[in-house]
């Protein structure tokens, strides 16, 4: 037995026998915002073999209050989450293969990212990203946790192919943008809840021991004491697009990709090129050098000019801050980065 | 009239009359929700003509995006 996973080995679901399994497998996590770190700090102690982490967004100042994985200087220097979470990850446990990737998860990107995965947890933080997780877990045969959380609220379930209802069939709609922003707050115990549902799940998928899974979507409001937990078995579809007997994976269709986002909470939108390329940030910041503010570290460049500020990734990525509206970021956008 | 709504006994106004009007009056009509009653799951079409009585034992989940 090993020292280092000793307690988790003492435990008896799990058992050496356990960590062996824990140590042989690879698990995707689809964000690293609060729930993200959550999982992965739990997953990287608790053994993991392999672990991939990706995120979109770079670290600011209010994240610090519930991101466990980030320090100030993350936030100073805007750091991608990708980048400062890999550090502090392998801080943590050096023997974990970690890789992380700044990168925006669409069509594309999932179907690469899935290859060789055990397991999917979901730590985004809207339905149209849950929705492509959904499909490419049906497609893939992969199971997936949801989880999501608001102000002392959060809730959790976990979708085994085959098995449960998945995300479309307990949806049937799509919820509306609205609905993905909340603007409510956090508290971080909220979040700490939800990881332990998420991470309890995923360790006895990792382990196989798929008899004990909760097979409920599971429900708690933290500050007025409530929970509730539903069986929801029933809700599975044989006519659902993306788990039932005729499947389009409807998300995981091109034509469903969208070039524009607005981000969750905040006064942003995010513009993806349609053609990916890299960017060429030393060369983009003397060309904006005369217009306004530029800030740069290797991973973006911020450049500000009145009330706006730009973050352009080296992926060609570009976050325009200060505005909710998608016409107004796209000139902006065509206006300075052609 | 008294419910049992995810587990807490809970008086609500009479003229509250079907799951519809309950999930107005506690601000979940705009949340994509899984309501079940007395252990039976509605259909998301039938929230309107469910009628609701006296110690009804309600389970309310909705979903939220944040993360
Ligand atoms: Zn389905």
């Amino acid at each position: 037995m090993s020292e280092r996973y000793s307690r988790q080995e003492i435990f008896a679901p799990i058992g050496a026998e356990g960590q062996e399994k824990i140590r042989n497998k690879h698990v995707l996590i689809v964000g690293a915002g609060a729930l993200g770190t959550g999982s992965a700090e739990a997953l990287v102690r608790a053994g993991i073999g392999k672990l991939t982490i990706v995120d979109r967004d770079y670290v600011e100042w209010s994240n610090l209050q519930r991101q466990q994985l980030y320090i100030e200087k993350d936030a100073q220097n805007r750091i991608p989450k990708a980048v400062a979470a890999k550090e502090r990850l392998l801080q943590v446990n050096s023997e974990v293969d970690i890789q992380a990737h700044i990168m925006d998860v669409s069509v594309g990107e999932i179907e690469e990212l899935v290859k060789g995965v055990h397991l999917i947890i979901d730590a985004t933080d809207n339905f149209d990203i849950r929705l492509l997780l959904n499909d490419a877990s049906q497609k893939y045969t992969i199971p997936w946790i949801y989880g999501s959380c608001v102000g002392s609220y959060g809730i959790s379930y976990t979708i085994i192919p085959g098995k449960t209802p998945c995300l479309n069939c307990l949806l049937e709609s799509v919820p509306l943008g609205g609905l993905t922003c909340d603007t409510a707050g956090i508290i971080s115990p909220t979040v700490q809840m939800v990881v332990a549902y998420q991470v309890t799940e995923a360790l006895k998928i990792l382990v196989e021991d798929f008899d004990s899974l909760l097979r409920k979507l599971q429900s708690f409001d933290l500050w007025k004491n409530q929970q509730t937990a539903i069986d929801v078995q029933s809700l599975k579809k044989d006519s659902c697009p993306s788990c039932g007997t005729v499947r389009t994976y409807p998300y995981l269709d091109f034509s469903n990709q969208t070039k524009t986002a607005i981000l969750c909470g905040r006064e942003s939108v995010q513009i993806r090129p349609s053609v990916q390329a890299e960017r060429n940030l030393d060369e983009l910041a003397s060309m904006l050098a005369h217009q306004g503010k530029v800030d740069q570290n290797p991973f973006l460049l911020s450049f500000t000019i009145d009330e706006k500020r730009m973050v352009i990734f080296k992926d060609g990525r570009v976050f325009v801050h200060g505005t909710k509206d998608v016409s107004e970021a796209k000139t902006l956008y065509h206006r300075y980065l052609g | 009239m008294e419910l049992l709504i995810n587990n807490d006994k809970i008086k609500i106004p009479d003229e509250i009359g079907n799951v519809s009007v309950l999930l107005e009056h506690f601000q979940l009509d705009k949340h994509i929700v899984i309501v079940e009653v007395n252990g039976v799951i509605l259909d998301k079409t039938n929230h309107r003509d469910t009628r609701l009585s006296d110690g009804d034992k309600i389970e309310i989940v909705h979903f939220v995006g944040g993360g």
